[in-house]
């Protein structure tokens, strides 16, 4: 029964992962494809964790190194997103969206030269 | 009190982070998670300018909830976008007019942005007064600031900005 469960969360787990990087192939811009790798991801890793967790307390003892883990992980994806975003709003990169004035390359934007 | 122990939050969670790094209970590593707790701020105490300050625990128990049922109901829709059909994605930079004053409250706000799939926060305005956040899929802009505001913004703003 535990092992069922524990390969639905695996295959679960598994399959967002996937889906996250088929976003790279399918999404058409730079800031679209920056949600598949980044966040569908979330889930994905969150369910692999929580069955290694299960697994291993399971079958060895107590096991909650998964928990910083996800600590980790939800500090860092976001910022490495948030910089990579920004950057490609300081280049100029082709987006989809109308970009906003007071964020892209411009005479109010941030991609203004400095004096 | 205040200078023997600068900020008992972050011995707290450095203890409770020793705990779970070495994946042991005992009473020992507990003393050595606290000792740790202690020391550390002391070393690292010029990069917390502003002593953080939690008020309204169950407020942040049910923040912490809230995002982890956002992540997941995301998850699925940011999936079934990926697997439709990507032409007819309605992509946004939208404006989030910000509310919030201190760092740490702007930089959780942002980081849950980011966190839930559908949204990545791209900058903040330099007077940090607005938040320019991206959407993969935008129906309509003010509906989505709007949630933003009730979801995350309001309960950040009892729980670090009400002391």
């Amino acid at each position: 029964m535990l092992d069922i469960l524990l390969s639905l969360l695996v295959l679960t787990g598994a399959g967002f992962t996937f889906v996250g990087s088929l976003g790279l192939l399918r999404l058409r811009d730079f800031y679209t494809r920056l949600h598949g790798p980044t966040k569908a991801t979330t889930l994905g890793v969150g369910c692999l964790l929580v069955a290694s967790s299960v697994y291993f307390s399971t079958h060895h003892t107590l096991s909650l190194h998964e928990i910083l883990v996800t600590l980790f992980l939800f500090m860092t994806a976001p910022v490495s997103a948030h910089l990579l975003a920004k950057a490609a709003l300081h280049l100029g990169v082709k987006s989809l969206a109308p970009v906003p004035p007071a964020a892209g390359p411009g005479p109010d934007g941030i991609g203004k030269p400095k004096p | 009190m205040k200078r023997l122990l600068p900020h008992p939050v972050l011995t707290l969670v450095l203890a409770a982070l020793w705990l779970l790094l070495v994946n042991t209970f005992t009473a020992g590593h507990l003393m050595l998670g606290l000792l740790l707790g202690w020391l550390i701020p002391f070393a690292t105490a010029s990069l917390w300018p502003q002593s953080v300050c939690i008020r309204n625990l169950p407020t942040l128990l049910r923040y912490v909830a809230v995002v982890v049922y956002d992540i997941v109901l995301g998850s699925f829709r940011v999936a079934r976008l990926i697997l439709g059909r990507p032409a007819s994605l309605r992509p946004a930079f939208v404006t989030v007019p910000l509310e919030l004053r201190t760092d740490l409250a702007i930089s959780l706000l942002a980081n849950t942005i980011s966190l839930t799939p559908g949204t990545v926060s791209v900058l903040l305005s330099e007077d940090h007064r607005s938040l320019i956040v991206h959407s993969l899929d935008t129906g309509d802009a003010t509906t989505m600031v709007a949630e933003i505001k009730h979801r995350y913004e309001a309960p950040l703003k009892a729980i670090f900005e009400s002391c």
